[in-house]
C-alpha cells in the first residue's frame, strides 16, 4: 500500500516536471516529437532507477558509516556519470538493438538534473532499498508523461498559427504551464 | 575596457537566463518570491566565479581528455562549500530553497562558461565573466521572483503593495505560474532584443 502511494505521488501528484522543476532542460529540449520522447523517457527511466539503486547503496554502505555525508554531492555526481558511461558501453555490446534506440540520448541523461535531484531526494525522504527504486522508477515514468504529452501537444502546434515573437521557448514554457495547470487537478488524489 | 566587456556581456547581451535560456530549472523552481531569486543567485554567482577562476588556473594542467570531470570536481567542490555555509548561516533560506543548492551542481551555466569561457581565457577575465553572468541570472531570477511574488501575494521582498483585503492571483506563486511568467519574460526579451537591434 506504502508502495502504491509512493507511485501515485510521483508519477501524477508531484510530478517531477510539472510540479517539481527537475529535468526542465530536456523536457524543453527533445519534446518535438513524439518518438523521440519514448526514446528519451525510456533511457531516463532505465538509468534514473539504477542511479537509485547504487546511489542508496553508497550512501548507507559507504558515506553514513564513514561520517563523510557532506561528501553526497561530489559522489552522487560521479556515480551517475560513471554509471550513464558503463550502462552506455554494456548496452552497446550486450544489446545493439536498444542501444540503437536509446543511444544519443544516454550522454544527455548526465546532465539531467532530475537524475541527481531524485537520488538525494529519496535519501531525505529515508525511502527502504526497494522504495527508494519505485520511486526513482515512478518519477521517472512521470517524466516520460510529461514528455509525451508537450512532444504530442507542440506537433499539433506547429501545424496551427501563434504570434511570430511566442515562437520557440515563449511558447513551449506556457504551454507546460497550461499542462500543469491541468496537472494539479491531481493534487488531493492520495492523503 | 575588453574587461568591462566581459563583466556587462551577461547582464542582457548574453543574458543567461533569458538569452541562452540556461539554468532553468532553478530559475521556474525558486522564483516564488523575490528573496529567494537574490539567495539562489549569490549562491550560484559565489560558485560561477569560484569555479571559473580555478578553471582558469589550472587550464594548463587539466588534461583534455579528463577535463569534463575535472570541471565537474571543482565545481561540486564550491557547492559543498555554498551548502555547507548556507545551511550553518541561513537555515530558513537554506530550507526554501532546498533541493536546489546541491543542484548548483548540474546548473548548466556553470558548467557552460567553464567550457566555453573559463577554460580558455586568463583568470582575470574568467572571474569577471562569472561575475557578470553571476550577476545577470540574480537580476534575471529576482525581477521573475518580484513578479510572481507581486501577483501571486501583493508583495515584494515582503512589503505589501497590494491591500490586504484585495484578491491576489494564487496561480502566480504556484507551478503554472512559474512558466507561464517565465514564457511571457522571454519573449518580451526578444522583442526588446529585435526592436533595439542588442
Amino acid at each position: 500500500m506504502e508502495l502504491v502511494k509512493i507511485i501515485i505521488l510521483a508519477l501524477v501528484v508531484n510530478n517531477v516536471v510539472l510540479a517539481q522543476f527537475l529535468g526542465i532542460c530536456p523536457f524543453l529540449g527533445v519534446s518535438n516529437k513524439v518518438g523521440t520522447s519514448v526514446g528519451m523517457g525510456a533511457a531516463v527511466i532505465f538509468v534514473m532507477a539504477l542511479a537509485n539503486l547504487v546511489t542508496w547503496i553508497i550512501q548507507n554502505y559507504v558515506l553514513v558509516p564513514m561520517h563523510i555525508e557532506f561528501m553526497q554531492t561530489i559522489t552522487f555526481i560521479f556515480v551517475i556519470a560513471f554509471l550513464v558511461q558503463v550502462v552506455e558501453i554494456i548496452l552497446k555490446k550486450a544489446a545493439p538493438a536498444l542501444y540503437q534506440a536509446l543511444g544519443i540520448y544516454l550522454p544527455l541523461i548526465t546532465t539531467n538534473c532530475a537524475v541527481l535531484g531524485i537520488a538525494i531526494l529519496a535519501v531525505q525522504k529515508n525511502y527502504s532499498l526497494v522504495a527508494s527504486v519505485v520511486y526513482a522508477s515512478s518519477i521517472a515514468a512521470g517524466f516520460t508523461l510529461a514528455l509525451i504529452l508537450m512532444a504530442g501537444i507542440r506537433e499539433q502546434l506547429e501545424l496551427n498559427g501563434y504570434p511570430k515573437g511566442m515562437k520557440g521557448f515563449p511558447l513551449s514554457l506556457i504551454t507546460a504551464g497550461l499542462l500543469s495547470l491541468a496537472f494539479m487537478g491531481f493534487s488531493g488524489l492520495v492523503k | 575596457m575588453s574587461n568591462l566587456k566581459h563583466l556587462t556581456n551577461g547582464f542582457i547581451k548574453e543574458n543567461p537566463t533569458f538569452v541562452l535560456v540556461l539554468g532553468t530549472c532553478p530559475t521556474l523552481a525558486v522564483t516564488t518570491a523575490a528573496m529567494n531569486g537574490i539567495g539562489m543567485g549569490a549562491a550560484t554567482t559565489f560558485v560561477l566565479v569560484f569555479s571559473n577562476l580555478l578553471i582558469a588556473a589550472l587550464k594548463n594542467f587539466i588534461p583534455d581528455k579528463v577535463r569534463i570531470a575535472a570541471f565537474i570536481l571543482v565545481i561540486a567542490t564550491f557547492v559543498t562549500i555554498v551548502d555547507l555555509v548556507m545551511k550553518a548561516y541561513t537555515p530558513d533560506l537554506y530550507k526554501t530553497l532546498g533541493i536546489f543548492i546541491p543542484l548548483i551542481v548540474v546548473n548548466c551555466i556553470i558548467l557552460g562558461r567553464a567550457e566555453a569561457f573559463a577554460q580558455k581565457n586568463a583568470v582575470v577575465p574568467a572571474i569577471l565573466d562569472g561575475l557578470g553572468m553571476g550577476i545577470g541570472f540574480t537580476l534575471a531570477i529576482t525581477l521573475m521572483g518580484s513578479i510572481r511574488e507581486l501577483l501571486g501575494n501583493g508583495t515584494i521582498f515582503d512589503i505589501r503593495l497590494v491591500s490586504q483585503d484585495a484578491r491576489t492571483i494564487l496561480i502566480f506563486i504556484l507551478p503554472p505560474g512559474a512558466f507561464i511568467t517565465y514564457g511571457y519574460l522571454i519573449a518580451i526579451m526578444n522583442r526588446v532584443k529585435s526592436k533595439y537591434s542588442l
